[in-house]
């Protein structure tokens, strides 16, 4: 894991200083909430419908014991004990007070976590695939990439007023487990001629006008990378549109001028700004790469013992490959049947930390889906591992099935929502219950946002669901067919939309309908690709 | 007005001009970018020009922040004035890419831009400053 | 009738408007009239509460019910978690947000 060093650290300081004399302004008066929204934004902080909100940043994804302890920590300090791990990698904790932000957000630079940049228009936090270092498919690990994309990104001076939000990822595998293609930036390293390379995608997103983002470079080497980027961000500053906030994101201006054209305007810019010496040398990548070399592997590779039949169900489920033999990645769904999706206490938190300390060589990480990976852990440490989650309810055995459902706070907490999330998440996981049922549909990602904001991803899920306003009342649309990964895919809606109880009666019949209509191994997805809409259509409405 | 000014030299007292009226063969020395101005079009100019202007009519309309970029990239030494909604808190982020003199519509003050001005001793990239990115500190 | 809403400037909290000051608890708030815009802009400059606004509301014997939903979800808190609300004694309280 990357480790900070002293100029690292320094910055994350000052910025703790910089923060607690913009709050001591504010809380003065020499400073309107007009002028402290962006600030208090570009640290992550909220103002939501119970309190204020903070967005903790973890980088890529990444984190050690002794940090997700301090995620503990905090819930149980300055929040109510709890936590809630989002679709960005991140954690909100929503119960916030301004006047103890300053506190806290040292505490968190005490262990090398920050919430820089965690909101408003500049760059956001670089997310990855929860797997890297641990995937057998993988061409390299991509989060030194990621961390050399985060500390050119920190308080980016040309970047921080942008017309909108801008979200990088980076993978290094063919598997998509991060949303690339939905990002404004998506980055999947490939290799060319043994030389290690990224693939540039440049402008897709979710909210209100979901897109995929076109490729826009198939090669950039390492050493032109934050030249290259640089180049696509200046683009998009310059003529990115600032007249409607709705078309402000990059994903508009890629679409309105053609991928063509914007690839011309970034492979002229980029002859410029390569000349102006931004890039590091490639000992820096070296010297960031270095933190992510593989852990002192060496267990036997022995078959854990499956006579315990819900573990076994577990370890089908939950517990992938690792490129390690004697090795596997532990998936930590945070989705007990009936719970809030993402949402962890501080004593759950501490125990994942535990056993990352344990069993894990340290490490932990946060999942696009709102689950925790403990990214390497023996094979023969497998059941202890599942027992400590059992006591501590997390051993619950859906990885990637029904009710492992992504949804974003909506209108419990959130004051852009139009509808409750949470609620539907609960209801459709509890309808879906009965664990065999839930295994024989099989893969099935459902996504759930409360508004077009789309933060939970609804128009990537296999079946979405859109909470809207209608005349006052929470009503909720149905999309099928779409997917966040490899195989992207923007969902389509199945038309009128549903009251709270219709909402998951829709859901159950197209379902059924798969299960009626599905051939071979097909997952839902394939189904729906297959055969079309209409016979969902016809099940949900006939 | 100009409220902080972080050159030595002497003040330029002719008007700024617009960006259309400057291509339009004007001999003006001092002149005025809008936040839909492109700055490439002085770069053949540069050499004749003592002032470059760039409005900010609202504080949240980055593209003046590239346009500086792009000025001293290009090799433009004079004054660059940063005029409009211009915020103590983004001071800092300015001075990085090549302003260097500022005046805010609303008064600010010395003290805070002063904090503002030295909270950070390390960045993370190269700018269009003098300062030193940290991967070259690391990397000498 | 409208009502006058926020949140504390420090704690973040939800507040409402009772006429002499603030209080956590929409029971308390008052009819603010066409009054509002005054007193909003005064209590905004005071610093005593952050991002108000004046929202409608309808009179009913156990006081102000908020006529949009997100201001009933604000009133109370979180459906999905009862114990956060002002009421974690009484499971049905979240009955009166639908
Ligand atoms: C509760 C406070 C939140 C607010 C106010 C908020 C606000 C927004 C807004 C306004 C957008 C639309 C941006 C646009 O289309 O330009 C958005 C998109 C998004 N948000 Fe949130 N969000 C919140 C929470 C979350 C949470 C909890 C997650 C993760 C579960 C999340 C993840 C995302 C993602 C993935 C997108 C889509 C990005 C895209 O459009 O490409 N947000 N959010
Ligand atoms: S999708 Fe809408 S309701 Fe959900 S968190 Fe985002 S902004 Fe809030």
């Amino acid at each position: 894991m990357y480790k900070y060093d002293n100029y690292d650290q320094a910055i994350v300081d000052a910025r703790v200083a910089e923060f607690r004399d913009q709050v001591n302004r504010r809380m003065a008066g020499e400073i309107t909430e007009d002028q402290f929204k962006p600030l208090r934004l570009m640290n992550g902080l909220y103002l939501q419908l119970h309190a204020y909100m903070l967005r903790v940043a973890i980088p890529y994804g990444t984190l050690d014991s002794r940090q997700m302890r301090m995620l503990a920590h905090i819930a149980r300090k300055y929040d109510r004990d709890y936590g809630h791990f989002t679709t960005r990698q991140n954690i909100q904790y929503n119960w916030i007070k301004l006047e103890e932000c300053a506190d806290l957000l040292e505490e968190l630079a005490s262990v090398e976590m920050h919430a820089i940049q965690t909101s408003g228009n500049c760059i956001r936090n670089i997310s990855s695939d929860q797997y890297a270092g641990a995937a057998a498919d993988e061409v390299a690990d991509p989060r030194p990439w990621a961390e050399l994309l985060r500390q050119w990104s920190t308080f980016h001076p040309e970047f921080s007023y942008l017309p909108r939000k801008f979200k990088i990822a980076v993978i290094a595998s063919p598997e998509d487990r991060a949303a690339m293609r939905l990002h404004d930036i998506g980055l999947e390293l490939v290799r060319k001629d043994g030389e290690l390379g990224a693939r540039v995608f440049v402008g897709g997103g979710m909210g209100r006008t979901p897109m995929i983002a076109p490729e826009i470079n198939p090669f950039v080497k390492a050493d032109d990378l934050l030249s290259y980027i640089e180049a696509c961000l200046r683009v998009y500053n310059r003529y990115g549109r600032r007249d409607n906030i709705y078309k402000a994101r990059i994903k508009i201006l890629v679409h309105e001028i053609g991928a063509d054209e914007y690839r011309r305007q970034v492979t002229e810019e980029f002859a410029h700004v390569k000349t102006l010496g931004i890039d590091p040398p490639l000992a820096e990548l070296e010297r960031i790469s270095a933190f992510f070399a593989p852990p002192a592997f060496d267990a036997a590779d022995v078959e854990p013992d499956r006579s315990d039949p819900d573990f076994a169900v577990w370890l089908d489920q939950n517990v992938k490959p690792h490129k390690q033999s004697g090795y596997a990645i532990v998936n930590i769904s945070l989705k007990p049947i009936g719970g809030i999706p993402g949402d962890a206490s501080s004593a759950q938190i501490d125990v994942m930390a535990d056993l990352a300390e344990k069993y894990g060589f340290d490490e932990l990480r946060v999942t696009h889906a709102q689950n925790i990976v403990l990214p390497h852990v023996a094979k023969r440490d497998l059941f202890a591992v599942w027992q400590a989650l059992r006591e501590a309810e997390l051993a619950n055995a859906n990885l990637d099935l029904i009710s492992d459902i992504i949804a974003c706070p909506g209108l419990d907490y959130c004051s852009l929502a139009n509808a409750r999330s949470i609620p539907i998440a609960q209801k459709i996981a509890t309808r879906f219950a009965d664990a065999e049922r839930q295994r024989d549909v099989g893969e099935l990602k459902l996504k759930i946002s409360g508004c077009i904001n789309a933060c939970g991803h609804h128009h990537a899920g296999h079946i979405g669901i859109l909470g809207v306003d209608k005349k006052g009342v929470e009503n909720y649309q149905l999309t099928l067919g779409g997917s966040g990964a490899e195989d992207v895919s923007i969902g389509k809606i199945t038309g009128p939309g549903f009251d709270e109880d219709g909402i998951v009666d829709a859901v159950e019949k197209a379902v059924e309908k798969y299960r009626e209509l599905r051939e071979g191994e097909e997952r839902f997805v394939d189904t729906y690709r297959r055969v079309g809409m209409d016979p969902f259509k016809e099940a949900i409405y006939g | 007005m100009v409220e902080f000014r972080y050159r030595d030299d002497e003040v330029t007292e002719q008007p700024s001009v617009t960006l259309d009226a400057f291509l339009d063969q004007s001999n003006a020395t001092a002149v005025r970018l809008e936040p839909d101005d492109d700055a490439r079009k002085l770069i053949p100019f540069l050499d004749r020009l003592t002032l470059i202007e760039i409005a900010f009519p609202k504080f949240r309309d980055g593209r003046g922040y590239s346009s500086a970029r792009i000025l001293r990239e290009a090799g433009y030494t004079g004054e660059l004035r940063a005029q409009g909604d211009v915020l103590v808190d983004q001071i800092a982020f300015m001075r990085r890419c090549g302003f260097d003199s500022f005046a805010p519509e609303g008064s600010l003050n010395p003290e805070a831009v002063e904090r503002a001005l030295s909270t950070y001793d390390q960045f993370y990239q190269k700018a269009a400053d003098a300062a030193v990115p940290v991967w070259k500190l690391r990397h000498g | 009738m409208k009502l006058l809403t926020g949140n504390e400037l420090g704690s973040g909290a939800v507040t409402w408007w009772t006429g002499s000051g603030w209080s956590i608890h929409v029971e308390d708030a008052i009819d603010v009239g066409e009054g509002g815009e005054a007193i909003l802009h005064a209590e905004e400059g005071a610093r005593r509460v952050n991002a108000p606004y004046i929202i409608d509301a309808i009179p009913t014997p156990e006081g102000p019910r908020p006529a949009h939903i997100k201001d009933r979800v604000r009133a109370l808190g979180p459906t999905v978690r009862p114990d956060l609300t002002l009421k974690p004694a009484d499971p049905a309280a979240g009955d009166w947000i639908i």
